[in-house]
């Protein structure tokens, strides 16, 4: 199997605060595969969209990279120094944002927007970089795009604006994708079209695809493998169909547990309990014991990193043998 | 149902109060700005005790001297002690910036209040007075009223107040435009609660932070406006001292003794700044968490 | 909805203003206490001057008249004659408009100038030294009453620093204005500096953190790309705003530099006019100053229009 092109290990990333350090990552592990898409699912505060932005180097000034690695194509990019970074922006790995209200500049045209990076980054002349603005469009599924190029954000529809975000992200030919929770401020309707779309797109370029959400569905529905991430660790890895089939952490569990369930094969829709952690305040030991119904003593102390399992998974749970059981004895998805 | 809508009214209310007391001595804004203006203040107050002559004692044997020990500015060219009109001044440049602003707040908070609340003719028309006085330059409206009404202190309040009272409107009607769709305000209403009762214990307290922080600048702004038709010798008449006229006066002897024309200044950016401060922490303080 | 059409609505919109102000002009005379021709004419005036003067402004009619009349005249161009030099007070405020108009664009240009440099370094470094001593200029400055700075400079530049420049009048031709009135004009943008610099950066803050900055960093474009093509256009917008919105107190501020520095402008004729008691002069310049400050803000809005693709969708 060739190198993954993405490989994050143990990343950390810490925010100062006032009242303390808040660990927004703590010891993140992921990969991501050629022409692969991983989705990344956790809650709000999980650390998914800081461990997104730490790729990209796109943190916030209050933010420091504590530790950890993020290896693209072979190269550690943290020891890079910041015009490396900035070349690989747009070029190698670029961003879809959430909301494409805000993310686009209001009072440039959308067409201007696509072309600036094959006009600044890929030397293109006006012309050609209009043209290649037109390209893309077509190719993200706008209709019209000759006229549609000439309009302001505020005119285009929320469907199309993510269009036009997904445009501009492709617009330098990245290799890498990552998507902040794309669909999430979209219709249900529109939701459905934008991730065919990237579905497709991902065949058609073969670019890689990180996938942030806290829906399940539609992690389920866009990538092949998937990495949990709770109070900003991984505490599992796997294919989408195994993790989902047969979860090897209670919380991955728990969230599966969670999700309404429109194939009644579950009989009772059941929540988490209790609270996320306070991330400036981490429990000791496993950061999800406090809540996870299969904890024992040893749960409270010490540290859990990913415990490579058979099958290309990965847990950060002691007990996931007994999670494993239970979801094997109450099936969270049909054809279990 | 109306005892409920008082509770979360009052709820609302305690929030800032209670934030306030918490913080303020930990907000070096605030403290600072208290500090200096209550030193000026206080200098004010104390004055006679302060000082050693009469501010408007001329002394014509003694003009355009220099520091001493008996007048430690020195005198300006009608042999008055420089010392004692800057301290007099400010008792003359507060008192009046104060109750002016006060009267601004007070008139301009009323017609915000009407004029955002009941909305409609009452609405268009203060609107439109609000309007048609800010389209004039502030100095320019004041400097006609003056003119017209005359130059002595009663007609600088007048005129202050005539177009002070203007951005108060603005604001309360703003923030009463949003805080009357708020539920506790619903719920009065629908409590079958007075109008007035409305206004005054529920929508007001809500409001007013917002008037009373810009008061505080407003209060800079009104001092800069005496003491400028001071200067043009539009404001307080001599020979009660202001530290406008006192400036215009020193202008001649600027080769000679500067300190006549530049120490008024100076008196004058110390005490905005004191009520600058104030106004930052005001406003830090105030702000809901 | 089109650009004209906009223009049109504001326009529509700034007429009632207008009638306001004239109004509000109108009605300054009535405010006086007293019988107005006779107080205008001082304690000396024959009754029979007073009478004529009452006549001659139509003060004997009805106030509807009066109104009426008033706005007949000034439809004519007609400002009243002035009392004090018996030409008409349209005229005189004519002649001295250049030198004051002058005055406030070389101050708001220079204002400009200082200001937006000191704001973009501020917003580009928040929080750090250089911010916090930057933000202290408003603080400090807004106390700064305007012709206190004038009379700084003059001390500083006038009288001791080799007497640079002269310290007053209005000089021949385009450099000697340029040269005559760079201290006043200087007074003006200090005097202005402190609001721009604290309404500018905030504005640029918020574009600076805003998240289509976050996208245009993310294409790895060049910092300076990113300030110059996406942030200013974008800060330009408040700037603009911000500018108009301050204007009035630019023309205040003037009023008062030109008695600093002795410009012969329209400032220095109200103030004289006011003290030689000569009420159809300060009539004319309020009129006149607050329907050019009434255009300001219609201009500062269709330039708003005109930069915001967004404001057209009302």
């Amino acid at each position: 199997m060739s190198e993954p092109l993405l490989r994050v290990r143990d990343l950390r990333v810490q925010f100062k605060l006032a009242r303390g350090t808040l660990r927004a990552v703590d010891g993140a592990s992921f990969e991501v595969g050629r022409g692969e898409a991983l989705g990344l699912v956790g809650e709000s505060g999980s650390g998914k969209t800081v461990a997104l932005r730490a790729l990209v180097g796109l943190l916030p000034r209050s933010a420091r990279i504590a530790g950890g690695s993020i290896e693209f194509d072979g190269v550690d990019v943290l020891t890079l120094d910041e015009d490396r970074r900035r070349a690989l922006r747009g070029r190698s790995i670029a961003m879809v944002f959430q909301e494409p209200m805000t993310a686009l500049n209001p009072v440039m045209r959308v067409g201007e927007q696509i072309g600036e990076s094959p006009l600044v980054r890929l030397g293109m002349g006006r012309r050609q970089a209009r043209a290649r603005a037109l390209e893309l469009m077509s190719l993200v599924g706008i209709p019209d795009a000759k006229r549609r190029a000439d309009a302001y954000p505020h005119e285009l529809s929320g469907g199309l604006r993510q269009r036009v975000m997904i445009a501009i992200a492709l617009s330098a030919e990245p290799k890498l994708l990552l998507c902040d929770e794309p669909t999430t401020a979209l219709d249900v309707t529109i939701q459905d079209q934008i991730l065919k779309l990237l579905l497709s797109l991902q065949e058609e370029l073969g670019v890689s695809l990180v996938f942030v959400s806290h829906d399940l569905a539609v992690i389920a529905q866009a990538c092949k493998n998937v990495a949990v991430m709770y109070a900003g660790g991984v505490v599992e890895t796997g294919t989408v169909d195994a993790v989902f089939r047969e979860p090897r952490h209670p919380y991955t569990l728990g969230l599966l547990r969670s999700v309404p369930d429109v194939d009644g094969v579950r009989g009772r829709l059941s929540s988490i309990p209790g609270t996320p952690p306070d991330l400036a305040a981490l429990p000791t030991g496993c950061p999800f014991h406090p809540r996870c119904p299969f904890v024992v003593d040893k749960c409270t102390s010490g540290e859990f990193p990913l415990r490579a399992l058979a099958g290309n998974r990965a847990t950060a749970c002691i007990r996931d043998d007994a999670c494993a059981e239970d979801a094997r004895r109450e099936p969270v998805v049909a054809n279990a | 149902m109306g005892a409920a809508a008082e509770i979360v009214a009052e709820a609302t209310l305690v929030e800032h109060r209670r934030g306030f007391r918490r913080r303020w001595y930990r907000t070096p804004t605030f403290v600072a700005g208290v500090s200096i203006l209550g030193l000026i203040a206080l200098a004010a107050a104390a004055a006679p005790l302060i000082t050693t002559h009469d501010p408007v004692q001329q002394d014509l044997l003694h003009t355009l001297s220099g520091p001493s020990w008996s007048h430690p500015l020195g005198t300006d060219d009608l042999g008055r002690d420089e010392w004692s009109r800057i301290v007099y001044g400010a008792r003359t440049d507060l008192r009046v910036a104060f109750i002016a602003v006060f009267f601004s707040f007070l008139i301009g908070t009323i017609i915000g209040l009407l004029s955002g609340y009941y909305g409609g003719t009452v609405d268009t028309l203060a609107s439109w007075l609000v309007n048609v006085v800010v389209a004039f330059p502030f100095y320019i409206l004041i400097i006609a009223l003056v003119f017209v009404l005359g130059s002595n202190t009663r007609n600088i309040y007048i005129a202050v107040i005539l177009v002070g009272w203007v951005s108060y409107t603005r604001i309360i009607r703003g923030e009463v435009l949003v805080a009357k769709r708020r539920e506790y305000v619903l719920a009065a209403r629908a409590a079958g609660l007075s109008d007035v009762r409305i206004l005054r214990r529920h929508l007001l307290p809500n409001v007013v932070t917002q008037a009373i922080i810009f008061a505080m600048s407003d209060i800079v702004l009104t001092i800069l406006a005496i003491v400028t038709l001071g200067y043009l010798g539009l404001g307080v008449q001599p020979p009660t001292p202001d530290w406008g006229r006192m400036a215009f006066e020193g202008q001649t002897f600027l080769t000679t003794r500067w300190e006549l024309s530049t120490f008024p200044g100076i008196a004058v950016v110390i005490t905005a700044l004191g009520l600058s401060l104030l106004a930052d922490g005001l406003a830090d303080l105030l702000r809901p968490e | 909805m089109s650009l004209t059409g906009y223009v049109v609505r504001r326009l529509l919109q700034a007429v009632p203003v207008a009638l306001g102000v004239t109004i509000l002009v109108f009605f300054l005379i009535h405010l006086i206490p007293g019988d107005p021709a006779r107080t205008i004419l001082g304690n000396h005036a024959t009754p029979r001057n007073v009478a004529l003067l009452r006549h001659d402004w139509g003060l004997d009619r009805p106030l509807p008249v009066q109104y009426e009349k008033f706005m007949a005249r000034l439809v004519h161009g007609d400002l009243g004659s002035s009392l004090n030099y018996g030409v008409g007070a349209g005229r005189l405020v004519r002649e001295r408009l250049p030198v004051t108009l002058w005055l406030i664009c070389y101050g708001a240009l220079l204002s400009v100038l200082i200001a937006v440099p000191l704001a973009l370094f501020a917003a580009s470094r928040r929080d750090r030294v250089s911010d916090h001593l930057i933000r202290g200029v408003p603080l400090v400055g807004l106390g700064f009453p305007p012709f206190w700075i004038g009379i700084v400079l003059l001390l500083v530049f006038g009288l001791h620093l080799g007497r640079l420049f002269p310290v007053g009048g209005y000089g021949q031709g385009f450099f000697g204005h340029l040269h005559s009135m760079f201290l006043p004009a200087l007074t003006v943008a200090l005097a202005l500096c402190p609001i721009l610099i604290r309404s500018l950066r905030a504005a640029l803050l918020e574009v600076l953190e805003a998240d289509y900055i976050t996208t245009a960093r993310s294409k790895g474009l060049s910092e300076r790309r990113v300030l110059m093509h996406h942030a200013f256009r974008n800060a330009a917008i408040s700037t603009v705003s911000v500018l108009g919105v301050n204007i009035g107190f630019l023309v205040g501020g003037t009023l008062v530099i030109e008695q600093v520095f002795a410009v012969p402008g329209v400032g220095q004729l109200m103030i004289n006019s006011v003290f030689q008691r000569d009420f159809p002069v300060v009539q004319a310049v309020a009129l006149v100053f607050s329907m050019l400050v009434v255009l300001v803000y219609l201009l500062t809005d269709i330039a708003h229009a005109l930069l915001d693709p967004r404001v057209r969708f009302d």
